[in-house]
């Protein structure tokens, strides 16, 4: 009996209190900087696309709503199409762990409600943003082993020559 | 040609009356709303019109435009009688009550406070017929228990309220309002207040003695199966079934329109709004008791507690001199 009445009181008591509610559309609620929203493909710093198609997303997706296509060109990998279909993510972020090259990230937005189904796949020319995302100096090419046109083996960042095997000096 | 007018004018005070309720209830529904809102730290339906105000229309529509279906198990008379059994006796019994002594469709009743009493007996009915003529588990036992609460909770209230009636001397409601001009009855009512607030939920099954309905466990009880504006009228009665206990209990024990500086009509609307938001605390803060807690607190306590306040009260008439 006791209890109840208390009950009453502390309940009457929060007609006081400030709501908790973030009036939405009016006020934007705060996302954090890591915050797992829509997805975007990034570029290095030289404007070129990261994406080495490599599909490790893909199959890091436990959803399977990344589809994309291999194709190659100047000794260099690229998307011929990269598709997200965002009715079926589930906004894990595994693709932007598995990606070797930072180039899929996640983003704080969310707001992409869509009348028809169909607009929630997007493609690489939505996808793509002009950045470089979370990482501005990241360059796969410049830091990776392979030789690609205008850069032979050796000549990456913090890379040294490769070792002259039919040498027998140290 | 006078008589013609009284019998206008007598029709226009219903119609009016009956009208304003009706509005009443429904904007109760989205006070309701708010007001849960803000005791849970939230602001409620606050988008439809300013602050939300229009949700109420909103919500109409909306029940209007439902599919108003009938199950085809259920015995379709008496599945379309009860919702009309709940408003109606809520209505009529809504009649009774004076406002102020001028405003009140019939509030100057001699039996005013029996005929409040018959009519919530008959109220008992949309539950149990509703329940029953759903042809539906969930909703006979919503049905049944309606049925046991609201006619043991009855016995208290009406009891309670013999207290009441022993001091002003009469069943008119305006009388018993008057008759509080010194005094509110709450003060040498203190227990009867108690009593017949109680009962007063029991009976509009509101939360916490809200079992007939009991949404986690019976999942709306005896109105299971009614949609569209059948619904609509179980709601709506169970809203002016709110307004009538409040404004009851303002009316026998808050001494109805008497208070200081304040009309007569703005004391009574004040008294009936706060218990009204009182009922609404009690949602917001309360969990249901288990149903067998519920008769045990009728009958064992409430029962004995009201039989106590009426030999107390009858003694104390006869023993001190003049009337209490």
């Amino acid at each position: 009996m006791l209890s109840s009445l208390r009950t009453l009181w502390y309940t009457f008591l929060h007609l006081f209190q400030r709501n908790v509610t973030v009036q939405y559309p009016e006020q934007m609620p705060y996302l954090a900087p890591r915050y797992r929203g829509r997805i975007v493909l990034t570029r290095d710093p030289d404007g070129e696309e990261r994406c080495v198609s490599c599909n490790l997303c893909a199959v890091a997706c436990p959803a399977d709503c990344i589809s994309l296509q291999k194709s190659e060109s100047e000794g260099r990998w690229y998307p011929e199409f990269f598709r997200i279909n965002f009715s079926r993510c589930i906004f894990c972020g595994f693709c932007e762990e598995a990606c070797p090259t930072y180039a899929i990230q996640l983003t704080p937005d969310f707001e992409m409600s869509e009348y028809v189904r169909q607009n929630l796949v997007y493609e690489k020319e939505d996808l793509l943003i002009s950045g470089t995302g979370k990482y501005p100096e990241y360059n796969f090419y410049r830091v990776s082993g392979l030789a690609v046109p205008g850069k032979d083996k050796g000549e990456a960042e913090h890379e040294r020559a490769p070792i002259d095997i039919r040498s027998l000096l140290p | 040609m006078s008589q013609s007018h009284a019998i206008v004018a007598g029709l226009l005070n219903v119609v009016l009356g009956l009208a304003f309720l009706m509005i009443t209830a429904a904007l109760l529904t989205w006070v309701e709303r708010r007001l849960l809102g803000f005791f849970q730290d939230r602001p409620g339906p606050n988008r439809v019109g300013p602050f939300g105000v229009l949700q109420v229309a909103a919500d109409g529509i909306k029940l209007l435009f439902k599919q108003d279906w009938i199950p085809p198990f259920a015995d379709a008379g008496v599945f379309v009688l009860a919702p009309a059994i709940s408003m109606i006796t809520v209505m009529l019994a809504m009649a009774i009550i004076p406002a102020t002594p001028l405003i009140g469709i019939i509030g100057d009743l001699n039996v005013g406070l029996l005929f409040f009493l018959a009519m919530s007996g008959l109220s008992v009915y949309s539950a149990v017929l509703a329940g029953w003529a759903s042809n539906n588990k969930y909703s006979l036992l919503g049905g049944m228990r309606a049925a046991a609460q609201m006619v043991s909770y009855e016995v208290f209230m009406g009891l309670s309220l013999v207290g009441v009636v022993m001091l002003a001397g009469s069943f008119n409601l305006t009388d018993i309002v008057r008759s509080q001009r010194h005094m509110w009855y709450v003060v040498p009512q203190f227990l009867g207040f108690i009593v017949f607030f109680l009962g007063g939920i029991a009976e509009t099954h509101r939360l916490p003695f809200d079992l007939p309905e009991g949404e986690s466990e019976l999942g709306a009880g005896f109105h299971t199966e009614y949609s569209g504006m059948k619904f609509g009228m179980f709601f709506v009665g169970e809203y002016i079934g709110i307004m009538l206990i409040s404004a009851m209990t303002t009316v026998l024990f808050l001494g109805g329109w008497y208070g200081p500086v304040l009309p007569p009509f703005m004391w009574f609307g004040i008294k009936t709004g706060l218990l009204i938001c009182f009922f609404i605390l009690l949602r917001a803060a309360l969990p249901r008791p288990r149903y067998d807690q519920l008769m045990a607190l009728g009958w064992k306590l409430l029962l004995p507690l009201t039989l106590l306040n009426i030999l107390v009260t009858g003694a104390l008439m006869l023993g001190l001199p003049g009337p209490a």
